[in-house]
């Protein structure tokens, strides 16, 4: 069962080669052995999740099995689940049951797939190194001492450590990419609509976007075939027409054109990220493709323009957080303001805090103009660099991070050095474009990933030009020493 | 742009947020390091260009105002940290 791939798993079920029930217990089982090592999940709840998985059962027995029916999944704790604490790696809601369910939780349950847990990640998604969750730090299981990126770390440790047979998570500014690098895996940040936000805790609005996170782009594909669907409860939601991922997977790569940013290959990636990223463009040549050079000239300008737009949301966002109708309040308090204030302080951490400030200085008056205006403004141009360069290329490609996973406690204190791991992920989040990142090759024994970057709804084909890789590699079916 | 104590002090009142002396003391070279990075866009010449608040250009979908779901009360009033009859309590704020 330990890496067998969600198709597999599927036709097993339906076969009846094993149960759900038996499944959902062997990767709790695993959960129980290396959760404590790992810390990537916040809360398990074996009795739900195995009542979810009898169901299950109950449904394939009956024939009424779809494709994710009975399979267990790894749920970043962002989503609220009907009945699971929903914490969203913050003391704010430490103690928060969520009374409905996320859409993107609705569309498992409606196949009945198995929710095996909340899985770790920063504060708010908050966080590259998911060192800023509340309930401790994730580590990374190709090696311990190293983070496994983040936000969404508590699901790529997971995947990587084949706790959960996929998992979901979130991308805002890499989120999911740069974690599925560090860890070794596909993960995939859809085009900006494509999944619906409803239920899922809002960091930046205009940038968060859910994705599948799994071992390969065939397994992501199946995925996003339940996450994707038009939501009126999102208004930003996409009336797209729905579309099977797994179609077009063995489509052949025979001439398109791959774009190569000269920006994306400068100073500042490492010379051992480098060397994999190159050898991994070799093998798409080999296989027929084309290599394009392109140019994003203003790509250097995203990081900056970011850290405006993000923290500008986040502080609209955050400000629900007042201690009265959920969430944490402070114990003792004089008034009103005194408990907002003691309430906002002890509530959330010091990331958080720096963020919602930040976004409070850029939104206050005499400041709107100059930066969140200014920063709306080179958005634009950054996706106008995009939309030059899908004339010339199918798909663009480069790294997914700078470096391989670093050491925990490494960039902590350094808000800075930190936010440069997004540097190759943030522009396609203010673009709204689709982008992923897999698996493509291991540097002192630390994974390495590769970036592709389609344009708007072409995630059928960024996942088949995926798939075709990953029929000639098995980067992406390793798996660490220490949990096998 | 520096952020000194005192700009901290007014942006931690907008927000609601209780800052230490201490807090205060560290936030500002952080701060100050971040608004460093974020200077960089005010280099850019943007007069003519469009802002974009959101990745694609879509029209805000309307609806018809009808009532889709029932008794959320009775699940949601048990998260406030503290109610009564269905209300939530706080300090009291009118004399």
């Amino acid at each position: 069962m330990l890496n067998l791939s969600l198709k597999q798993l599927s036709q097993k079920l339906n076969d009846k080669t094993f149960s759900s029930q038996e499944l959902t217990e062997f990767f709790l089982s695993r959960i129980k052995q290396y959760n404590k090592d790992i810390n990537a999940f916040i809360t398990i709840d074996e009795s739900l999740s195995l009542s979810m998985a009898k169901m299950a059962d109950k449904k394939i027995s009956k024939g009424e099995h779809k494709s994710l029916t009975g399979i267990p999944i790894a749920q970043k704790d962002i989503f609220c689940a009907e009945g699971w604490r929903t914490t969203c790696g913050s003391k704010m809601l430490e103690n928060f049951v969520a009374p409905y369910n996320a859409t993107v939780i609705q569309n498992f349950n409606d196949i009945d797939a198995v929710n095996l847990g909340k899985t770790n990640m920063d504060e708010f998604a908050m966080g590259s190194s998911n060192e800023t969750s509340y309930f401790g730090s994730v580590k990374n299981p190709w090696n311990l001492r190293c983070v496994p990126g983040g936000s969404s770390g508590g699901s790529a440790a997971a995947v990587a450590a084949r706790l959960a047979p996929a998992a979901t998570g979130t991308d805002t500014g890499g989120s999911i990419r740069q974690p599925a690098s560090l860890c070794g895996f596909t993960g995939l940040k859809p085009t900006y609509g494509l999944v619906s936000r409803y239920g899922m805790i809002a960091f930046a609005s205009s940038l968060d976007q859910a994705g599948p996170m799994a071992p390969s782009a065939e397994d992501c594909a199946m995925l996003l075939n339940t996450m994707a669907s038009h939501d009126h409860k999102d208004s930003t939601s996409v009336d797209h027409k729905k579309e099977d991922y797994t179609t077009n997977l063995n489509r052949s790569v025979q001439g398109i054109r791959i774009g190569i940013p000269k920006e994306f290959f400068g100073d500042g990636m490492d010379a051992s990220v480098q060397k994999i990223i190159e050898e991994a463009l070799d093998k798409y040549r080999k296989l027929g493709a084309e290599l394009v050079d392109i140019s994003l000239p203003n790509s250097d300008l995203a990081i900056p323009v970011y850290y405006v737009i993000a923290p500008a949301e986040a502080s609209s966002n955050l400000s629900r957080y007042d201690g009265v109708r959920y969430g944490y309040r402070t114990k003792e308090y004089d008034d009103l303001m005194d408990m907002y204030f003691k309430t906002r302080q002890e509530g959330f951490g010091e990331e958080v805090k720096r963020r919602i400030l930040i976004g409070t200085y850029v939104l206050s008056a005499g400041y709107y103009d100059a930066y969140y205006l200014k920063a709306q403004k080179i958005r634009r141009l950054i996706s106008d660099d995009f939309k030059q360069a899908f004339k010339k290329c199918d798909v663009i490609m480069g790294p997914s991070a700078p470096s391989v996973a670093f050491g925990s406690g490494e960039k902590k204190e350094d808000p800075l050095a930190m936010y440069l791991q997004d540097i190759y992920t943030i522009s396609t989040n203010l673009a709204g474009l689709p982008a992923m990142s897999i698996p493509a090759g291991l540097s002192n024994n630390l994974p390495v990933g590769l970036q592709l970057i389609g344009n708007y709804f072409e995630e059928g084909r960024l996942l088949n030009i995926a798939h075709q890789f990953q029929l000639g590699t098995d980067w992406h079916q390793k798996i660490p020493k220490e949990v096998s | 742009m520096t952020i000194n104590q005192d700009d901290i002090k007014k942006i931690a009142y907008l927000a609601r947020i209780k800052i230490s002396q201490e807090e205060s003391t560290l936030l500002e070279k952080k701060l100050t390091g971040i608004m460093d990075l974020i200077d960089k866009i005010q280099k850019i010449d943007t007069d003519s260009i469009e802002p974009m608040s959101h990745a694609l250009d879509i029209n805000q979908p309307l609806r018809k105002d009808e009532i889709s779901e029932l008794d959320i009360r009775k699940k949601t009033m048990p998260l406030a940290p503290e109610e009564e009859d269905s209300l939530f309590m706080v300090p009291q704020v009118i004399e």
